[in-house]
């Protein structure tokens, strides 16, 4: 188990290492005056010689990717062009916000499309189940955007119209400051993400539920005399984790990008907003921090993925 | 399984008329029809017949354990009927009063959770005893059943047990309360012949040890000339021959027994396979007429193919009564 963690976070690292260099190929490597960009069109010659001096543009190739790997390995993702920042500055003045966003977000889905999984697998073709298979649909056919839109016209716009300011979007407050604010101007963000990527949880641990409760161990379970309660949450949806892990594994990638998604319909200060704005900008330098940063993220991400895939499974376990 | 009145303080279970059946997009499908059985203390009733006949079926319906089922009849247990007990009723009685062994242990234990652990939550379902103290009986359930280490083996998952001992920690969790009916589901199929026998002696030891009731489900004629005292005979739903092991096995009546005992192997009284009655397995869709083996009997009269005999008893046996299905063996013992 220990060896596989290994080979598993060796993989990871190399995977973070390709991300990196691909980013480097795409802005660096190919024919683009990046001085340019940054003296902006009316430079001079001179300007732009300083420029390229002081970035190391004027080194060979090979020589900036030497370099940019080194600076990479001390945690020095590089200053943007634009304000001139540090972008781990940025990065870790943005984080905390797509981090509330993303953890709260996950927590929610899991809970809803779990939950509604098991209520609706719990009396299969009965009433509740198809209003929940309906519910799971409509959202899961949506795009985010539409979601958070339509969230914020019932449950912002109609209230401030009556003069109400239920959940308004575009402001942050750090969950140190003020728990209740906090959890305020995300609980909309939330629930975009929540009910999009719920809804196919949903369906999951509906299918899984009730392949679980047709096993044989369900019936030894139903014959030791335990009550439905504890058969469906204690033997059926403890079968059914797995399969959910494993989705959550894949979806964790996906998440960060329904966060950048969400920042910008919600306007959250997160790096999902300033990655966009970087982008319009060519801000390379933030562009390519926060890339890696979501590629190593999600890398390790999946590596707990794994860990709790150890926990819930003892044939994993060897 | 005698019928008369002074034997029936020790009937423990009595099943009458039963009937499961189910809706199938085919028509409706009559797994069980018309079984009747008794179950006396400290005493192992065999239920044979060969795959779909309703075994299963017919134990499993009287406590709850089939579901999208129509069932009808009577089964008597402690006084009450538990047809129509609700299910809290019949959880409480699942476990202590009646518990179950099924036919494959690899697959009858949760895969996640310790062997021990499984043992443990059966017995605190139903009494209130602390952890430490079920994990001690659980040991001590495990070590009666022959699991070496038992004290190391129960935290053991499943799969770090082999087929044998699974189905010996089955049992263990069946014999759990001491309950006062055991139904064995097959309990020896999936195992090889020297496990066979080893969990065959084990239940005749909790049967002597403890009194239990046993019902002992098989297809196999071998394990029922072991263990039981008194045999039912089913086929298609129906229980065709009713009799006392050394009746039956003496003297089989119904042609469908009589296939059943020329089919098996007679060195190896633990053999299986007693499929080789020629012809196909009977449908259970409601409708047929006549009698259900007619179609693979080779002794059938043109009236079997029309009215289905009753389970009649025959007079020759006198006051043990066997019973046969069949127009033929319902003739002969005319006066
Ligand atoms: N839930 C169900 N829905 C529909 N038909 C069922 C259901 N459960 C059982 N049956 C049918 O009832 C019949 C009897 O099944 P049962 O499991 O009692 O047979 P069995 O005698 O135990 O056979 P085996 O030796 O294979 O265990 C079979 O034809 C089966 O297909
Ligand atoms: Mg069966």
């Amino acid at each position: 188990m220990i060896a596989y963690l290994l080979r598993r976070a060796a993989w990871g690292a190399l995977v973070v290492w390709l991300v990196a260099t691909l980013v480097f190929v795409v802005y660096f490597a190919v024919p683009r005056d990046v001085a340019r960009l940054i003296a902006g069109r009316q430079a001079s010659e001179e300007t732009l010689a300083v420029v390229r001096a002081r970035l190391g543009l004027d080194q060979p190739l090979i020589v900036q990717y030497g370099r940019y790997l080194g600076r990479l390995t001390k945690g020095d993702l590089g200053e943007s062009f634009i304000t001139q920042e540090p972008v781990t500055t940025i990065i870790a003045r943005d984080i905390p916000v797509t981090a509330s966003l993303a953890i709260g977000g996950a927590a929610l889905w899991l809970l809803l499309g779990i939950s509604a999984g098991v209520v609706a697998a719990a009396r299969p073709r009965s009433r509740i189940d198809r209003a929940i298979t309906a519910v799971a649909l409509f959202f899961y056919s949506m795009p985010s955007f539409l979601v958070g839109q339509l969230l914020l016209f019932f449950l912002f716009f109609q209230f401030y119209l009556a003069g109400i300011e239920l959940f308004p979007p575009g402001s942050y407050v750090p969950l140190s400051e003020d728990p209740l604010q906090w959890m305020r101007f995300l609980i909309l963000p939330w629930l975009t993400i929540a009910l999009v990527t719920g809804a196919i949880y949903a369906r999951l641990t509906r299918g899984a539920m009730l392949e679980a409760l047709g096993e044989d161990y369900i019936r030894t379970a139903r014959a030791k005399g335990l009550s439905e309660r504890r058969v469906i949450l204690r033997h059926a949806l403890r079968s059914s984790l797995s399969p959910v892990v494993t989705q959550f594994g894949i979806d964790i990638g996906s998440l960060l990008g329904g966060a950048i998604v969400t920042e910008v319909v919600f306007g959250l200060p997160g790096l999902g907003r300033e990655v966009v704005q970087a982008i319009l900008k060519q801000d390379l330098p933030v562009i390519i921090g926060v890339t890696i940063l979501s590629s190593a993220l999600v890398v390790g991400a999946n590596l707990l993925v794994d860990l709790l895939h150890a926990a819930l499974d003892p044939r994993v376990r060897v | 399984m005698s019928m008369t009145a002074t034997d029936s303080e020790h009937v423990l279970l009595d099943v009458r008329d039963l009937n499961v059946s189910f809706d199938s997009p085919d028509g409706v499908v009559e797994a069980v029809r018309n079984v009747s059985f008794k179950l006396d203390q400290g005493r192992t009733l065999g239920i044979v017949g060969e795959s779909g006949s309703g075994k299963s079926v017919s134990t499993q319906s009287i406590v709850g354990l089939v579901q999208g089922a129509r069932i009808s009849g009577q089964a008597r247990f402690d006084g009450r009927d538990l047809l129509m007990l609700a299910q809290p009723e019949l959880r409480a009685i699942r476990g202590p009063g009646i518990a179950m062994i099924f036919q494959n242990p690899m697959s009858c234990l949760h895969p996640l959770y310790p062997v021990g652990w499984q043992i443990m939550e059966m017995i605190r379902a139903h009494q209130s005893v602390s952890r430490s103290q079920a994990r001690l009986r659980a040991i001590e359930l495990l070590g009666q059943v022959g699991i070496p280490r038992p004290d190391v083996r129960v935290d053991d998952y499943p799969h770090q047990y082999s087929g044998g001992m699974l189905q010996r920690a089955m049992i263990a969790m069946a014999i759990a309360l001491n309950p006062r009916v055991l139904i064995a589901d097959e309990p020896t199929t999936a195992l090889d012949v020297t496990v066979q026998a080893q969990i065959l002696r084990l239940l005749r030891h909790i049967q002597e040890q403890f009194g239990t009731a046993i019902i002992m489900i098989t297809h196999d004629l071998g394990v029922v000339s072991e263990i039981a005292d008194d045999v039912m005979v089913m086929y298609a739903g129906r229980a065709m021959e009713q009799a006392s092991r050394e009746a039956l096995l003496r003297r089989p009546r119904h042609p469908y027994t009589q296939g059943l005992l020329r089919s098996r192997p007679q060195a190896d009284s633990l053999g299986r396979a007693l499929t080789s009655i020629p012809g196909q397995p009977p449908s259970l869709i409601a409708g047929a007429r006549g009698c259900p083996f007619q179609p693979r009997c080779t002794q059938a009269i043109s009236r079997c193919a029309t009215d289905m005999p009753p389970l009649a008893v025959l007079a020759a046996d006198g006051n043990d009564p066997h019973r046969s299905a069949c127009w033929l063996t319902q003739a002969e013992d005319a006066p």
